[in-house]
C-alpha cells in the first residue's frame, strides 16, 4: 500500500514538474553565468508555475545573492530553489489529526471552499483514510444547494462504510450540521466530516451562511468544529490568496487540502500562501480514487516541483 | 472580476496621463508595472510578453510621444490591444448550430470547472432566447451522481435529459443521445462530458471517441476564471487533441482578476462566447470584448448597462413612468418601482461597476456600506404606506411615520431619509423636464444621462 502511494505521488508530480524542469535545463544547457538575463528567465519560469510575481522575484533574488555572476548548472539552480521552497513550506506540512483524542468525540471537521474545488471528493477520500485506520466516521451532506451533491456523498458513504446524515435539497445547512453533530455524539462516532456547498468568497450572503454553521455547532460544543479545512484546486492562480484570506477571516480556517495536483498545474501559489498565512497543508489530492489523497511533505513537493529525485 | 486588475492598470497608467510630455523611459516604466499587474491577474506569461511587446512598439513611436496628449494615446493603445487580445468578430461569437438538426454541442473541461451547471445555463438560453428544442445528456460516468445532477437541473429549467442507463459508457451514451435527438425532433443535443485532466491519455482518448461518434458542431471548453498559469496548458492540450470552437468562462462573478479571460483567445484561437456570472441557471452573459476591455480600464460599460436595463425593465412600465416624469410627476410609488428595478439589475454595486469613471467611487460606496439591504429596506418603508400616502407624501405626519416605521421594521429617521430622498429625486426630475432631456435612460433618473459627472443620485451620496 505504502509503495503504491509513493508511486502515485511520483507520477502525479512528474507531470507537474516536467515543464519547469525542462525550462530550467533549457536556460542552463551545461554551465552558464548567472547574469541578469538568466535571472529574468528564471523568474518568468517560476511565474508560470503560479508562484506569483512577488514570490518569484524573491526566490530569484535569493539565488542571486549567493550566486550572481557565478558559473552555475541547471541542476544547481533547481537544488537551490528546492531548498528555499522546502524552507518556506516545511512548517506547514501537518497531517490532519482526527479521531485520536477521546475527549473530542466526535472530532468535527468542517470542509469549505469555492465551487468545484473538490470538497465532496476530498471528504470521500478522507473518510476512506480514517476508516482504514479503524475509526468510525459519519458524513454530513451539508451541500444542500448543488443538484445531486447529497447523492454524491451518499455514494461515497456506501463505498467507505460511513453513515450519511442528509436532508432534502434546499434545507438549512446549519440545522443539518446541528443534527449531524447530535447523532454523531449519540452514536459515539470518532470523526464527523461536514460537507458544505461551494461558495465564492466574495458573496457575502453565502459567506454569512457559512459562519452560521460554525455558530450553530458551537452552541452544542464550544470547541467545535475542531478543524475547518479549506479545499483549494491546484489549478487556481493568484486568486487563491484572496480566497484563503476571506475564508480565514470569516470562519478561521485551520488547514488546507490541495486537490487535482495530478495535472500540469503546480499550485505554486502554495508558497505564497505559506508565506502570507502559514496555514497547515494537511494533504494533497492526486487522482480520483479513494486512495489518491496523501500527506503533504514539503521537501517531496519542492523537489518534485523542481524535478529532482 | 477585473476590479483589482482595473485598479492596478489604472495606477500604472496614471503616471502617463498626468504628464504633458513623455519619454521612452516613462513608457518603459509604466509597462513594467502593467506587466506585473497582468501577471498578478494570472494572465499567461507568453500572452503578457506578447502584449507588452506590441504596446511598447506602438507607444514609443514618434507620432505618439510627440502628440498633444501622449498619455491618453498610450492608454488608447493599451485599450485597443486589450480588445485585440480578447476580441472576436460578432459572427464568430454565435453558437455554431446551423445545419441539419439535431446539432450536437459538446462541453469539455477539467474537473470542477463548472461544465454541468454551464450545460444547464446554455440549454435554458437556447430554449428561451432561441426557441430551440434542447436535449441534455450527461456522459459523466466517473463522478458519483453526476448524471443525477444534470437530471435535477433539467427538471428545474424544464429541459429534457436523456434517461440514465446504468453501466453504459460515454460513447454509447453519446450515440444514444444523438439517436434520441433525431427520433424525437430535437434541435440541439448538449453533451456534458466528464471532467478530465488534459494529461490523462485514457480520458482524452475517450473524449475524442465521443467527438467522433457525435460529430458536434460546437465544442465548448469550460474554464474557471480563477485558473492560474495552467490555463494555457489546459487550453493547448484540448485544442490539439480534440479541437475547440468556443470557450465558456465560469465564476466570473468571483473576484479573480480575469487573467484566464485575457489568455484564452490567444492560446486557443477561438472566441470566448459566454461568461458564467452566478449560481442560478439564468446567470449567463454573452461575452463582449470591447465591453470587457473598457471595464478593465475602468472606462465603464454602457453597452452592458443598457442591455441589462432593457432585459429587466418591462417596457410598458418604463414608458408609463417616463411619461409621468415628463409631466414632472414622481410619487413614492414611482420611486419604489425604481428601487425594485435597481435591485433586479444587480443593485447599486452591479450598476455602478458599469458606469464610466466610477471605478474609484465603488470603494467609497462599499465604505459607505450601501448594500442591497438598504434598497430592500427602502422598498419596505414605501410598501408600508397606504396608496394615498404614496401619492401625497405631504400628509405624512409624526404618527403616520411611526406606524410606517413599525410596519417596515425600521425607524422614523429612516422613514424621513426616504422621504427626503424622494423629494430630491422629484426635484431633479423636474429639472430634467425643464432641460427637455428626453430619451437616454428615462427609467433611471439620477443614474442616466442627467447624472453629473462623477456624481451619485441624490440620497445615495458618498460617505456621510
Amino acid at each position: 500500500m505504502a509503495l503504491r502511494w509513493f508511486q502515485r505521488l511520483k507520477q502525479g508530480l512528474a507531470k507537474t514538474s516536467s515543464r519547469l524542469t525542462d525550462g530550467v535545463q533549457g536556460i542552463f544547457t551545461g554551465r552558464r553565468r548567472l547574469d541578469e538575463e538568466a535571472l529574468e528567465d528564471l523568474e518568468d519560469l517560476l511565474i508560470t508555475a503560479d508562484l506569483g510575481p512577488a514570490t518569484a522575484a524573491k526566490l530569484t533574488a535569493e539565488l542571486a545573492r549567493t550566486r550572481f555572476e557565478k558559473e552555475v548548472s541547471g541542476e544547481e539552480v533547481r537544488e537551490a530553489f528546492a531548498a528555499s521552497i522546502t524552507d518556506i513550506l516545511a512548517p506547514t506540512a501537518k497531517p490532519l489529526e482526527a479521531g485520536n483524542d477521546p475527549t473530542k468525540r466526535p472530532h468535527v471537521v468542517l470542509v469549505v471552499g469555492v465551487n468545484g474545488s473538490g470538497k465532496t471528493t476530498t471528504i470521500g477520500k478522507l473518510a476512506h483514510q480514517l476508516r482504514g485506520q479503524g475509526k468510525s466516521v459519519m458524513l454530513c451532506a451539508g451541500d444542500t444547494f448543488r443538484a445531486a451533491a447529497i447523492e454524491q456523498l451518499r455514494i461515497w458513504g456506501e463505498r467507505v462504510g460511513a453513515p450519511v446524515v442528509a436532508r432534502d435539497s434546499g434545507a438549512d445547512a446549519a440545522g443539518l450540521a446541528f443534527d449531524a453533530y447530535k447523532q454523531a455524539r449519540e452514536a459515539g462516532t470518532d470523526v464527523l466530516l461536514i460537507d458544505t456547498a461551494g461558495r465564492l468568497h466574495n458573496k457575502k450572503d453565502l459567506m454569512d451562511e457559512l459562519s452560521k454553521i460554525v455558530r450553530v455547532l458551537r452552541k452544542l460544543d464550544e470547541t467545535t468544529p475542531h478543524d475547518i479545512v479549506m479545499v483549494l484546486d491546484a489549478t487556481v492562480g493568484q486568486n487563491a490568496l484572496q480566497q484563503v484570506q476571506v475564508f480565514r477571516e470569516l470562519v478561521s480556517i485551520t488547514g488546507l487540502v490541495v486537490t487535482k495536483l495530478d495535472g500540469t498545474a503546480k499550485a505554486g501559489v502554495l508558497i505564497a500562501l505559506a508565506e502570507t498565512f502559514g496555514l497547515p497543508v494537511h494533504a494533497v489530492g492526486v487522482g480520483e480514487t479513494a486512495e489518491d489523497l496523501r500527506p503533504f511533505k514539503a521537501e517531496d513537493y519542492a523537489r518534485g516541483l523542481m524535478g529532482l529525485e | 472580476m477585473f476590479e483589482t486588475l482595473s485598479d492596478r492598470l489604472g495606477k500604472a497608467l496614471e503616471g502617463l496621463t498626468s504628464r504633458g510630455a513623455l519619454k521612452e523611459s516613462d513608457v518603459e516604466a509604466a509597462m513594467r508595472d502593467v506587466r506585473v499587474a497582468l501577471l498578478e491577474a494570472d494572465v499567461a506569461l507568453p500572452v503578457v510578453k506578447d502584449f507588452i511587446g506590441r504596446v511598447k512598439k506602438e507607444a514609443v513611436g514618434e507620432k505618439v510621444l510627440k502628440s498633444v496628449t501622449p498619455g491618453q494615446q498610450v492608454v488608447k493603445i493599451v485599450h485597443d490591444e486589450l480588445v485585440a487580445m480578447l476580441g472576436a468578430e460578432e459572427e464568430e461569437q454565435k453558437l455554431r448550430l446551423l445545419g441539419e438538426p439535431p446539432q450536437a454541442l459538446m462541453m469539455v473541461g477539467l474537473q470542477g470547472s463548472g461544465k454541468t451547471t454551464s450545460t444547464a445555463k446554455l440549454a435554458r438560453r437556447l430554449k428561451e432566447k432561441d426557441r430551440k428544442k434542447v436535449l441534455m445528456a450527461s456522459l459523466d460516468v466517473n463522478r458519483p451522481a453526476a448524471q443525477e445532477q444534470l437530471k435535477v437541473l433539467g427538471e428545474q429549467i424544464d429541459v429534457a435529459t436523456l434517461p440514465i442507463v446504468k453501466g453504459q459508457g460515454p460513447v454509447d451514451i453519446a450515440k444514444r443521445a444523438m439517436q434520441a435527438g433525431r427520433l424525437s425532433g430535437y434541435d440541439v443535443v448538449i453533451l456534458d462530458t466528464a471532467g478530465r485532466l488534459h494529461v490523462d491519455e485514457a480520458l482524452m482518448d475517450e473524449v475524442a471517441a465521443v467527438k467522433a461518434a457525435a460529430n458536434p458542431s460546437e465544442i465548448m471548453l469550460v474554464v474557471d476564471a480563477m485558473t492560474g498559469q495552467d490555463a494555457v496548458n489546459v487550453a493547448e492540450s484540448f485544442t490539439k487533441r480534440i479541437g475547440l470552437t468556443g470557450v465558456l468562462l465560469t465564476r466570473v462573478d468571483g473576484d479573480a482578476r480575469g487573467g484566464a479571460a485575457l489568455s484564452m483567445r490567444q492560446v486557443t484561437g477561438c472566441p470566448i462566447k459566454f461568461l458564467g456570472t452566478g449560481e442560478k441557471s439564468e446567470a449567463l452573459e454573452v461575452f463582449r470584448a470591447d465591453s470587457i476591455a473598457s471595464r478593465i480600464l475602468g472606462m465603464g460599460d454602457i453597452v452592458s448597462l443598457v442591455e441589462k436595463a432593457s432585459e429587466t425593465i418591462e417596457q410598458e412600465e418604463a414608458e408609463r413612468i417616463a411619461k409621468r416624469m415628463q409631466k414632472g410627476q414622481f410619487d413614492l410609488d414611482d420611486m419604489r418601482k425604481q428601487l425594485e428595478q435597481m435591485r433586479k439589475m444587480g443593485g447599486m454595486e452591479g450598476l455602478m461597476g458599469m458606469l464610466p469613471g466610477i471605478g474609484k467611487m465603488k470603494k467609497q460606496l462599499a465604505a459607505a456600506n450601501i448594500d442591497e439591504k438598504m434598497l430592500k429596506r427602502q422598498e419596505a418603508i414605501i410598501q408600508s404606506m397606504t396608496p394615498k400616502e404614496r401619492g401625497n407624501p405631504k400628509m405624512l405626519h409624526a404618527s403616520r411615520k411611526l406606524r410606517i416605521a413599525a410596519g417596515s421594521g425600521t425607524s422614523v429617521q429612516e422613514v424621513n431619509k426616504v422621504l427626503k430622498q424622494h423629494q430630491q429625486m422629484a426635484k431633479m426630475m423636474k429639472q430634467f423636464t425643464k432641460m427637455g432631456k428626453k430619451g437616454g435612460m428615462p427609467t433611471l433618473p439620477g443614474m442616466g444621462g442627467g447624472m453629473p459627472p462623477g456624481g451619485l443620485p441624490p440620497g445615495f451620496g458618498g460617505p456621510r
